[in-house]
């Protein structure tokens, strides 16, 4: 996948960005893209974050990979979110491998790709970085901020940073801190990438071999997280793939066996492994909760946000009690918070497929939200 | 609009902070909203419902008041509403105690198991009474603790919840209820609505 950065939409930020590691960023690329038209009063924009391996590209077909944008189900012309109506704005995440700053870029000092010597970038680098774009598309407030899973964790993030950037948020599939097992999935993930001979260290650029099969591996365990069992059950069950009889092999017998091969192939063609372990990491240090004295209740004192979080019955990377978690630190703190739990056999992934009554919801939460915030203006 | 939403939106003062428990569709809190400038929480049980509320913009959780109402602070609202829903929980009390703690004041509405028609039902026809506020059966009645207006004022002064206001329901008529004609209007109220702090 070789595109270079001048082919993709971005902002330099010049800035100095100081991370949580202590290192600093300074005049670095942030990409992203928008879709539909910011309107004359501005107030139709949102913000989407995307999630670990997602990118800029939410909608229509992603001009690098070729493939569909990841939220093509929800983000479009009279789609739930509507680019009739709203401007959806998305950037690529710091660290990410979509034209953002991430290991792969080159080094200025060493003319070289960052690999490891990329520093440590925390979800919150990752939002500071990315309210730099609201100023340069000229957006004083958002009416909403979505995203989901890691997006969800960015928009929390955001909405404490900048209580007063956005009229509305919607935190999907998230949670306010990585756990124990979100913890140890990511670095099943990681070892799975640092085992394969052609990680080297995070050296792999020069060779142009990638660490493919460690990163497919990676894919194929955090896939299987996104998906439920009684989801797994329905579409794959037992069913063999392409034979009538097992063959006593370690080749693909079953169908759920060729499927999770597919998902890490395709996975490699575009993402970076560097990137997955830097992003992925970021992830685990994750916990909004510590970042305030009396914990996630002040985390959200006196915000004004109207939130909608929204989870999913088979979701068990982020499950509902995650969600519930947000939803009682918004309670306490005496926030505007609405909470719905989608009945759904699609798991984590269900923000990501055609789940009509969580498309409904959403839209009809956003239109609902834009007439409230045109009156809000009006006044 | 429903009678018993009439009354309950005269007892709100403009611009009040208040959570309705149950809330249903949302259109208790919806029409607060329009005629009262209030600022609505709620919660609900059902899926469906909640959907409904977030359609209409409403700041509704999906949740159990039974026992997830000790996320909302103390006093953290002017009212607390609970609409017909008391007799449903399984420990009333509890949830009682709990909304007294959240709100400044509580609106309880009950349907009146001492309703003549409930009365007659039972001592006439030997058989649970079925009306326009009660309309179950037996067998799939999510009604597990019935009570009376005059149970009710009882319990409150044993509980010491300080009765503020009664208001009773018959047949779209209202009438403020009080210590010398509760025997009457415990015969004739159809729903009784309790404002207690």
């Amino acid at each position: 996948m070789d595109y270079t950065l001048k082919d993709i939409k971005h902002i330099i930020i010049k800035k100095p960005l100081l991370l949580d590691s202590g290192k600093t960023l300074q005049d670095f690329p942030l990409a992203y893209e928008t879709y539909g038209k910011l309107n004359e009063s501005k107030n139709n924009a949102i913000l989407v974050f995307h999630a670990l391996t997602g990118d800029q590209f939410v909608t229509n077909t992603n001009p690098i990979t070729k493939k569909e944008g990841w939220w093509s189900t929800a983000v479009g012309p009279g789609k739930a979110i509507d680019t009739n109506k709203y401007f959806v704005i998305c950037a690529n995440v710091l660290g990410g491998c979509m034209g953002s700053l991430g290991p792969k870029s080159i080094n200025k000092e060493t003319n070289k790709p960052y690999g490891l010597n990329f520093p440590f970038i925390t979800i919150k680098d990752m939002v500071v970085a990315q309210e730099s774009l609201l100023d340069h598309l000229g957006i004083k407030k958002l009416l909403s901020v979505l995203g989901g899973s890691m997006g969800g964790m960015q928009l929390l993030q955001f909405c404490t940073l900048y209580p007063e950037k956005s009229f509305s948020a919607v935190p999907i599939a998230c949670t306010a801190s990585h756990n124990a097992q979100q913890i140890a999935l990511n670095e099943l993930a990681r070892q799975a990438i640092m085992a394969d001979p052609q990680w080297k260290n995070g050296n792999y650029y020069d060779e142009q071999k990638f660490p493919k099969n460690g990163l497919a591996v990676a894919r194929m365990a955090g896939h299987i997280t996104y998906m439920s069992d009684s989801g797994l059950q329905e579409r794959f069950g037992r069913k063999l793939h392409e034979k009538q009889n097992i063959e006593f092999s370690f080749d693909p017998d079953f169908q759920i066996e060729s499927y999770l091969r597919h998902q890490g192939n395709v996975f490699v063609e575009r993402f970076d492994a560097n990137s997955y372990l830097y992003i992925s990491r970021a992830l685990d240090y994750f916990d909004l909760s510590k970042q305030f004295k009396n914990g996630l209740t002040e985390a959200f004192k006196n915000n004004k946000t109207r939130f909608l979080v929204i989870s999913f019955s088979s979701d068990w990377l982020y499950p509902t009690k995650n969600s519930k978690e947000i939803v009682i630190a918004l309670n306490a703190s005496g926030a505007n918070v609405a909470f719905a739990e989608i009945k759904t056999d699609k798991g984590h992934d269900a923000f990501l497929v055609d789940e009509p009554e969580f498309l409904k919801t959403i839209k009809s939460f956003l239109d609902s939200n834009f007439e409230l915030f045109k009156n809000e203006n009006r006044i | 609009m429903k009678i018993e939403f009439k009354i309950i939106s005269n007892l709100i003062p403009n611009q009040a902070r208040i959570l309705d428990v149950g809330c249903g569709d949302g259109s208790l809190m919806q029409s607060l909203i329009q005629e009262k400038d209030i600022d609505a929480r709620g919660i609900e049980l059902e899926e469906e419902n909640v959907k409904k509320c977030i359609s209409k913009g409403l700041s509704v959780i999906e949740g159990n008041a039974e026992n997830e109402l000790d996320q909302f602070p103390d006093k953290s609202f002017d009212f607390v509403i609970l609409s017909q829903t008391l007799q449903a929980f399984y420990n009333p009390e509890n949830v009682l105690n709990h909304l007294l703690r959240i709100g400044k004041y509580v609106i309880v509405s009950i349907p009146n198991f001492g309703y003549w028609k409930v009365r007659t039902s039972l001592l006439f026809f030997g058989r649970m009474p079925v009306t326009k506020s009660l309309p179950n059966t037996w067998y799939n009645t999510p009604n597990l603790h019935m009570c009376t207006i005059k149970d009710f004022y009882e319990f409150c002064g044993d509980k010491n919840i300080k009765i503020e206001k009664i208001i009773g329901i018959n047949d779209e008529k209202i009438s403020s209820i009080n210590r010398l004609n509760l025997e009457m209007k415990n015969l004739f109220s159809e729903v009784g609505i309790f404002l207690i702090s």
